[in-house]
């Protein structure tokens, strides 16, 4: 019982560092990115590699695969999405899922199409006994490390100067650049960063989710479906919905198998009926 | 002009085959019998083409490609592995334009279905060297297969865990074909000699995560576990039964052994120690001429160790190749179909057979398990099932 609930926790969690960046695009800029799942590709195969053939130490991996996610956006960033900011949603749709193709034609030409694996360090594998319970040691790092990036991004947003001034950027681009907010290097620097949360998870992720190049397609309506359910404009929302949905998955595999993959849907269509602007956002529009 | 393709035995390129439409003759004794391959060479499947384009140069390579005084011209085509619509397209072209005279290869069981009629139409010998479900070869009278049938590798496995004193064995399956397939072979067989299967389970095709699966797995306690799943699939499974302490909770892991793909399984490492599958090919399989393919496999794609899909390439040039060589070089289809139908030979998997009949293949199954030798994994055999047909759909 808690074992499936500790694992669906870690699922959750992961799915949401995964994700939380696309709910950043999103809810801050208004920018449709289904490319997304790419960075996070992008920083399983960073750790992978690094991992397998240079051999360096897992956490060393795991912070090299966020940083070249992280740079992978600025430079995408700074070349190709900036210019489809003020296009139409139909636009960016077309172009990000474009950029997944290219992505996952490029992810098979260097490492091939076959599954990445990994050897994670003595340290997180095995099991660990929590009060009843027993439950992967991985899993529990991925618990703590995830809810460590929670509360630094929700007192990021919340507590510090750069989180007021992208929340005005979003609020009023015109106005914040009035009172001199370099917007565009805000949004540069917020989409950095959800990238680099995404290869973050992406590297995390190759354990437990696996790693090909179909990953970014694979997992989209994932993400999708946690910015859906969480709302897209604050950090708690899509935690929860993350952790909500990450918990429903994997008791519902558990408890009914017969129903598979669809708990996971079923409680997104329970959810949106209850809260179809999420599930902490405010009711009105702004 | 192109003399090379009238010359017997002059070493043309493979890239004559661009132009060789072109110059063709009269049909003239000599020239160059074109074999089609078709296979994922891209996409989700690639290691599959990868692997049987590789063992086919190989055998080309090794045997010279004169056979019954006919030089053997490989057209090799990627059919990306998820289109039978492009399969379909491709084996039309090879037959019509570039007058293949034996089609080959396909990756999946769709990819052959679309292709079959087109071996009917032209009557040209269809040799299936990957796909793996029981009912391809009836969907044309020219299929051959070299490869196996799930099926065939199935059942040994419920009747060896039976007599291991198995009395009962949970299933986890992707919910797919041939998931199911292995699923309905395996329960049917354990049934059948006494066994019982307190819990069938089927995680979805695009599964994030096998946990909870295990875990029900784990609470429930059966004396075994069976899974089939897709092939790259069975690492991240395998890792997880390990991590969740499923073989100390006293659950034996048993399969067919494609979780246990010798492409894959030095990646696995650990975890995979001790799991039993049964399958007809092992890269372990101690026999002169196993070691021989093996050997010259791995010097030919360094790093690379040949699994049972490279076998079925490699068996599947062999019967073209002795085929051509009974009917002294004549390629005509139905002539080289009956060279084929009822062969026998050594395979580097062991002895092999084409039934007369079914035009299927008859080989040895293997029980096996994985263990570590000088830092390498292997799945070393220690139990044989001799000259296993198709149980059936």
């Amino acid at each position: 019982m808690l074992t499936v609930l500790l694992d669906g926790l870690a699922a959750g969690m992961l799915l949401f560092v995964l994700a939380v960046g696309l709910s950043v695009t999103l809810g801050l800029m208004n920018f449709v990115n289904l490319a997304h799942g790419a960075f996070g590709m992008l920083g399983g195969y960073v750790c992978a590699a690094m991992l397998n053939r240079a051999g360096l130490p897992f956490l060393l991996c795991v912070a090299a695969a966020a940083l070249a996610s992280a740079a992978a956006g600025v430079v995408l960033e700074r070349l190709l999405y900036r210019r489809l900011y003020g296009r139409d949603h139909l636009d960016q749709v077309l172009f990000s899922i474009g950029l997944v193709f290219v992505a996952g034609a490029a992810a098979d030409w260097v490492f091939g199409a076959r599954q990445q694996l990994i050897a994670l360090p003595a340290w997180l594998s095995g099991r660990v006994e929590v009060g009843p319970a027993s439950i992967g040691a991985y899993r529990l790092f991925l618990i703590a490390a995830c809810g460590l990036i929670v509360l630094a991004l929700h007192v990021g947003l919340v507590r510090t100067r750069f989180g007021a001034r992208l929340r005005a950027a979003v609020d009023d681009a015109v106005v914040a650049r009035g009172l001199g907010i370099p917007v565009p290097r805000l949004f540069a620097l917020t989409f950095a960063l959800g990238s680099g949360l995404a290869g973050l998870g992406g590297a995390l992720g190759v354990e437990v989710l696996g790693l090909d190049p179909t990953f970014p397609l694979k997992y989209m309506v994932y993400f999708l479906i946690v910015v859906a359910v969480g709302g897209a404009n604050t950090v708690l929302g899509p935690f929860l919905a993350a952790v909500l949905l990450g918990v429903v998955d994997v008791a519902g595999k558990y408890w009914v198998p017969e129903l598979g993959a669809f708990a996971i849907y079923t409680a997104m269509v329970a959810l949106l009926l209850l809260r179809p602007q999420g599930l902490l956002a405010r009711a009105a529009e702004r | 002009m192109r003399a090379g393709l009238t010359r017997r035995g002059a070493a043309a390129a493979f890239g004559a085959a661009a132009l060789a439409p072109l110059a063709r003759p009269a049909v003239a004794q000599g020239e160059a019998v074109r074999v089609g391959l078709i296979l994922p060479l891209t996409g989700p499947f690639a290691s599959t083409g990868r692997q049987v384009e590789a063992a086919v140069r190989l055998y080309l390579r090794q045997n010279g490609d004169g056979f019954g005084g006919r030089r053997v011209e490989l057209l090799v085509r990627d059919d990306t592995g998820v289109a039978p619509e492009v399969t379909r397209r491709i084996a039309q072209e090879m037959v019509v334009r570039d007058r293949a005279r034996v089609l080959a290869g396909f990756g999946l069981t769709p990819l052959a279905f679309a292709a079959a009629p087109v071996a009917t139409e032209a009557k040209v010998p269809m040799v299936v060297m990957a796909a793996a479900t029981s009912a391809i070869v009836a969907r044309s009278p020219f299929v051959v297969r070299t490869s196996f049938t799930l099926p065939q590798v199935t059942a040994p496995i419920a009747d060896w865990a039976r007599k291991e004193g198995i009395g009962n064995a949970a299933t986890l399956v992707t919910d797919f074909a041939p998931g199911l397939d292995a699923e309905r072979v395996f329960k049917e067989r354990f049934l059948a000699a006494g066994g019982a299967v307190p819990l069938e389970l089927r995680s979805p095709l695009r599964n994030p995560d096998y946990a909870p699966f295990l875990q029900r797995v784990r609470d429930a306690r059966p004396q075994a576990l069976f899974i089939f799943v897709p092939s790259g699939e069975g690492a991240a499974l395998m890792k997880q039964f390990a991590e969740r302490g499923l073989g100390e909770a006293g659950v034996r892991l048993i399969g067919t052994g494609d979780v246990v793909d010798d492409d894959l399984l030095d990646a696995i490492g650990r975890p995979a120690l001790g799991a039993v599958t049964s399958h007809h090919y092992s890269a372990a399989h101690d026999s002169p001429e196993n070691r021989a393919y093996v050997e010259a496999f791995a010097a030919a794609n360094p790093g690379v160790r040949p699994n049972f899909m490279s076998v079925g390439g490699w068996d599947g040039m062999h019967l073209i190749a002795e085929a051509l060589r009974a009917t002294g070089g004549d390629a005509n289809g139905d002539k080289l179909l009956a060279a084929m139908k009822g062969r026998s030979w050594t395979s580097p998997r062991g002895p092999m057979a084409i039934d007369a009949n079914t035009r299927d293949v008859v080989q040895d199954v293997y029980i096996r398990r994985v263990e570590e030798r000088n830092g390498r994994f292997w799945n070393v055999e220690f139990d044989r099932v001799p000259a296993v047909r198709d149980p059936g759909a």
